[in-house]
């Protein structure tokens, strides 16, 4: 079967470095594969520019298959682009239109700051999980899993909220650039097992108190986050967030 | 800095202020919309029923300092979050899509609350610094016959329910009660509440605009 394909015009946002004003720069793309991902529609853009002595775009991406939350970008106005649980790397040229102009920007968030062109640094997710997201144990041999009773439903959640791959597709949605997704993933994620219980409460008002000093928004209940997200995590996490937050900040010794 | 306050500063802690008293303010609403129905039965009934709220006199001053100290806290903490919100992304998108969360209740949350509480400062000079010698069938009446009132009555009622629309629901959320067994519940609950709120008073603006006689 012949290929389809489709011709486009990327408005793609250039910003050569931190500091200076960046702005938008179209370029036209004649036979792209509609079976081609969005990062490969990058790429051979890129290879374009490059071979007509041009800088090449620069943009975050690492594993390609959706799981390690290193690529982004907001895509006609919405965060890794129109398919629903879709990273970018994961989106596909077919959902396109023939003779489109595609708008390409950077996740905007002042946590955010812009390093290059599509890439941002998204440190204040390190300091965050830096401050809490981690359970303490002793060293030695691990004890036998089945010794610690775990509903399974309780896992399931934990799990659910586990998937969250850290891309900041949330932040870059929220019309506040709030962190509270991800924040409500990496607090529940243990707050629903045994295994973050000792640090519970710790690790909520630790977690909060960077993401504040961080400079992220406050959350408005928009819930644009859990559309955006390419993990379908839901705003039930930011629910339990502010239930950890509260009880923490009342009860914590 | 002690825990309370901090607590109370942190972004987690401020939508927990604003979900607490806009509860609170929701349930000043329920009970000022159900009070002023009093005038869908007449003159008698709504002159009867302010009589009795001001006998209860210092209970009255008591309540209204609460009211004021509740509605302050909302304000304040709402500006702040609304400043904090804009601050926290210092570059605009060039195409801006809702990918389907917001609501123009969300959208308009900060600009509703400011101008509802420009109607509400106009609203205490209209019913509440006026000479309370003559009964408040005779204070209301002049101002609601007037259609120019009445359409800023109105408008400004559309506008507080448009803030609730968004408001009911948020409290639950941001008060951390959410879960698939209820959800759809509190949903129902939130816009019963919003429409019920609404509802009354645009009933009440509609009522006193075209039949002049309902408070003579």
């Amino acid at each position: 079967m012949a290929a389809n394909t489709i011709s486009i015009t990327v408005k793609i946002w250039r910003q050569s470095d931190p500091n200076s004003t960046g702005s938008f720069e179209n370029h036209r793309l004649e036979d792209i594969n509609t079976d081609m991902s969005f990062l490969e529609m990058l790429d051979v853009l890129n290879e374009r520019l490059t071979l007509s002595g041009g800088e090449p775009v620069a943009f975050d991406h690492d594993c390609r298959e959706g799981i390690c939350g290193m690529c982004g970008a907001v895509v006609n106005g919405i965060a890794h682009g129109p398919e629903r649980e879709t990273t970018l790397c994961q989106l596909h040229m077919r959902h396109f239109r023939n003779g489109e102009t595609i708008a390409i920007e950077p996740f905007r968030a002042r946590a955010f700051p812009p390093i290059k062109d599509l890439i941002i640094d998204r440190s204040s997710f390190d300091h965050i999980i830096t401050a809490g997201g981690y359970v303490s144990m002793n060293t030695g041999s691990a004890q036998d899993g089945n010794t610690i009773p775990v509903a399974q439903d309780k896992a399931e959640q934990a799990m659910d909220a586990a998937a969250c791959i850290g891309c900041g597709a949330c932040v870059a949605a929220c019309p506040n650039a709030a962190a509270m997704l991800f924040v409500g993933a990496k607090v529940s994620q243990f707050a629903l097992l045994p295994q973050g219980e000792p640090e519970r409460k710790k690790r909520a008002l630790a977690m909060v108190e960077a993401m504040d000093k961080a400079g992220f928004g406050n959350c408005g209940n928009e819930r644009e986050c859990e559309n955006v997200c390419p993990k379908g995590i839901s705003i039930r996490n930011i629910a339990r967030l502010n239930r950890e937050y509260i009880r923490a900040a009342f009860t914590a010794d | 800095m002690s825990w309370f306050v901090q607590t109370c500063s942190s972004s987690v802690g401020k939508k927990y202020i604003m979900a607490l008293t806009g509860f609170m303010l929701g349930g000043f609403l329920l009970v000022h919309a159900a009070g002023n129905t009093s005038i869908f039965w007449g003159r008698h009934a709504f002159n009867s029923y302010a009589e009795h709220l001001h006998s209860l006199g210092f209970l009255i001053t008591i309540a209204e300092l609460v009211l004021l100290t509740i509605f302050l806290l909302h304000i304040i903490t709402g500006i702040s979050l609304f400043l904090q919100n804009l601050g926290a992304r210092d570059s605009r998108y060039a195409v801006q899509k809702s990918a389907g969360g917001r609501t123009w209740g969300s959208r308009t949350m900060p600009y509703t609350g400011l101008a509802i509480l420009a109607f509400i400062l106009m609203h205490l000079i209209n019913f509440h610094f006026v000479d309370h010698h003559q009964p408040i069938a005779d204070i209301v009446k002049p101002v609601l016959s007037n259609p120019l009132y009445s359409l800023f009555y109105g408008t400004a009622m559309f506008v507080l329910g448009l803030h609730v629309s968004h408001g009911f629901w948020s409290i639950f959320q941001s008060l951390g009660i959410n879960h698939p067994k209820y959800n759809s519940l509190l949903r129902c609950i939130s816009w019963i509440g919003c429409i019920l709120i609404a509802g009354i008073f645009i009933a009440i603006v509609l009522l006193l605009l075209f039949s002049s006689s309902q408070l003579a």
